[in-house]
């Protein structure tokens, strides 16, 4: 870790809650120009450095104080105590909207709204086709944006935010609105900034986006920090404390209200035995044993695969499938069959879960409830978490190989 | 996406710090250098914005004063025979030339502090969302009706100097200071009034009373020597007194600044006169004062408006 992009030093925030808003002057008369407000503090002493060239996550609750963390960072407010320092350009991308004239169009828009992020004029001029490009807005670039779709919105402010090229990036909330494709476009943008060495600090409620996105995270509960650290990390513990989850014997967290449980999970090879080792490409059973002692209509299996780090890979569930069961009671099991595990060798985590046919209630979600290791076997591919069955082929003009199996080191080195 | 991976030739090198709440900042000059640019664009922005969506467009900011320029002719001109002086030095002696001489100022004065006191509250959706020295919305609202208000100056000057002689155009290098005296004394109170506006709404229907009282309280539709000779007679004559004094009108309408510069304009447009070094001074000191207050009160407030918008 390099010099800190953002350090947040000691900062406090408050806000003042009036029990009465005084924005009337009788009332301010007659309280002699004293408004009776009371200090909300939104953040308390707040500490936190964020790494140069990286992705921050913030987490927490509804009004525990992240999007005014951010605030404070972009210097929107201003903290009541302690020291916010920046380095180099910062550009925010803030809930809805930017600030957009709504009578303007997006090219006007682009270039008013980029001159208060910082950039000149001819700097637009030259950017100007990358940003509507990244919006994807196409024709509407000459409508007036208040004809725009609330997600165009987001497209065209978070598009500007980026093309300032800020040192430090923050965005609060910014894929909870766009559609797929635009979240794939900010995923990759958010990478790309990794790459360049800048840095990002998102919000987002959405966990397995944080786990994925981000490199490090904190955490606040009404408004004090509460930890900070890797991102896997800060989003396990954030996960098990939100749900009350239970640790179970073998190490996972398990939470849901429980109607249904999956109460073991059976991984078998090809001859039916329960193992914890496998080799890629080897035949694997998941059957997920449970317990519906009240009866439950419309549940709905899933199981997730994720590598140690949290990365998750994989997942699956029984409503995608169209395998939802009408009603379960009593006891039973469920399988689920991998013809050729896809995997690299390496160890693996299974979660499990059961939820309700909309996907909204948790029966039953237990992580970390299963953990396997691959080992070597075949197709056999160079490296990252999961194998494709890749060939390579075909040298244009065809050259001499180097046989199979000698010294393939010298080879590839060259 | 063709977006190159470097960083921006603008951004700074190395990379600024700056400091929050009480650390001086390090990039003062650059955050000027971003406050003009922002200023501009704001600016266009209003003047491009003010008559979107209306049939007749830019053709309303002249519709609006000649309206008010003949009705305030036909009734005070004409029915109520305001006594008027002929111009001091020109060939003039027409009631509605003396009175757009003062009416054009004052109605841009009045809509500039009006536009620049709502500016804050108005702009709630941008102040929210990125960050930029506040004072740009109130200074860049009233510059962009500068504009209007050069244009109709410029349109007044063809028509008196077609009424009483071109001479009336020696005066433009003064004018043009005035004015810009005036759009200052604008923008200060205006800071000032858009930060109490933005913690009492009730600033706007105080000020709007405020301003109907300060426009009859100041001689734009009547010369000041109706108020100096002929309204003081009268109100010795009937032995008015304020704690046992007599009431000094002249004093009075000499610490209205809505008074100064309007007879500033006054004295040039109508009468081919020079301001006297009073005027000068006075008005000076109007716009002086006013930006200075304004300054004051924002550097105080400023911090906090946004979370109280
Ligand atoms: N301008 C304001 N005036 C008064 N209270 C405010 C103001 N802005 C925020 N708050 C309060 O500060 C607290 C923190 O708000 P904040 O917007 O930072 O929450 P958040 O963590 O972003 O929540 P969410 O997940 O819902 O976006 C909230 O209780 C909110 O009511
Ligand atoms: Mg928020």
């Amino acid at each position: 870790m390099s010099t800190p992009a953002v350090v947040v030093d000691d900062v406090s925030k408050s806000f003042r809650v009036y029990r009465d808003r005084n924005q009337s002057l009788k009332a301010t008369i007659l309280r002699r120009g004293r408004a009776t407000y009371e200090d909300f503090w939104a953040l308390r002493d707040v500490s936190l450095e964020i790494p140069e060239g990286g992705t921050f996550g913030l987490l927490g609750h509804n009004g525990s104080g992240k999007s005014t963390m951010l605030k404070c960072i972009a210097r929107i407010l201003q903290p009541n105590t302690g020291t916010i320092t920046t380095r180099g350009r910062v550009a925010a991308m803030l809930e809805l909207g930017s600030g957009f004239h709504p009578e303007l169009t997006g090219r006007e828009n682009i270039y008013l709204n980029g001159s208060i992020l910082g950039m000149s004029k001819r700097e637009i001029d030259l950017k100007l086709e990358a940003i509507v490009d990244f919006a994807g807005i196409g024709a509407f670039i000459d409508q007036p944006v208040k004809n725009y779709s609330s997600g165009m919105y987001v497209r065209l402010g978070f598009s500007i935010a980026i093309h300032v090229e800020p040192d430090v990036l923050l965005a609060d909330e910014i894929l909870a609105v766009g559609d797929m494709q635009f979240q794939e476009k900010c995923r990759e943008k958010f990478a790309e900034f990794r790459n360049d060495g800048r840095t990002v600090v998102v919000v987002s409620h959405g966990l397995g986006e944080m786990r994925s996105l981000c490199d490090r995270a904190a955490w606040l509960d009404h408004g004090t920090l509460v930890d900070v650290g890797k991102a896997t990390d800060i989003v396990d513990e954030y996960t098990e404390t939100g749900h009350a989850a239970q640790e179970v014997t073998d190490g996972g967290m398990r939470w849901g209200s429980g109607e249904i449980q999956v109460e073991r999970v059976e991984l078998l090879d090809a001859h039916g035995q329960d193992q914890r080792t496998f080799r890629t490409g080897d035949a694997m059973t998941v059957r997920l044993h449970y317990v519906a002692p009240g009866g439950v209509d419309t549940p709905v299996f899933g199981a997730s695969i994720h590598t140690l780090e949290g990365t998750h890979l994989w997942s699956h569930h029984t409503r995608d499938a169209g395998f939802v069961p009408a009603r379960l009671q009593g006891s039973g099991s469920v399988d689920l069959v991998v013809p050729a595990l896809p995997l690299q060798p390496g160890v693996f985590e299974l979660n499990t879960s059961v939820v309700d046919e909309q996907i909204t209630h948790d029966y039953d979600q237990h992580r970390r409830a299963a953990r396997f290791e691959v080992m070597v076997g075949a197709p056999r591919e160079s490296g990252g978490p999961i194998v494709l069955g890749s060939r390579w082929e075909n040298f244009s003009p065809p050259v001499a190989l180097v046989p199979a199996g000698q010294d393939v080191r010298t080879a590839t080195a060259e | 996406m063709a977006v190159s991976p470097t960083t921006s030739p603008t951004s700074p090198p190395g990379g600024s710090s700056r400091r929050l709440a009480g650390g001086a900042s390090s990039s003062v000059r650059e955050d000027r250098q971003r406050s003009f640019e922002i200023v501009r664009n704001l600016t266009v922005r209003e003047v491009r914005t003010q008559f979107k969506r209306t049939a007749l467009g830019r053709l309303w900011s002249f519709i609006n004063p000649l309206v008010t320029l003949a009705i305030l002719s036909v009734v005070f001109g004409l029915f109520l025979r305001v006594p008027f002086q002929p111009s001091r030095n020109g060939d003039l002696h027409v009631f509605v030339l003396f009175l757009a001489a003062a009416l054009i100022p004052w109605n841009f004065m009045s809509g500039a502090i009006t536009a620049g006191m709502n500016s804050l509250v108005v702009n709630s959706g941008l102040l929210t969302k990125v960050y930029f020295p506040r004072f740009v919305l109130p200074m860049s609202v009233i510059l962009s009706m500068t504009l209007t208000f050069a244009i109709e100056m410029g349109v007044l000057l063809v028509v008196v100097g077609l009424a009483g002689g071109f001479e009336v155009l020696l005066f433009v290098p003064a004018i043009a200071v005035f004015m810009v005296l005036i759009s200052a004394f604008a923008i200060g109170i205006a800071m000032s009034l858009s930060i109490a506006m933005v913690y009492f709404r009730d600033t706007q229907h105080i000020m709007s009373l405020f301003m109907q009282l300060w426009f009859y309280a100041t001689p734009i539709i009547y010369p000041l020597t109706l108020i100096t000779d002929d309204v003081q007679q009268r109100v010795d004559d009937r032995g008015w007194t304020v704690l046992g004094q007599a009431i000094p009108l002249e004093l009075i309408y000499g610490l209205n600044p809505a008074a100064a510069f309007t007879g500033a304009f006054r004295t040039m447009i109508y009468d081919y006169a020079w301001p006297t070094a009073g005027q000068w001074v006075i008005c000076l000191a109007w716009a002086v004062a006013s930006v200075l207050v304004g300054l004051l009160v924002f550097r105080k407030f400023s911090a906090r408006v946004v979370e109280e918008l």
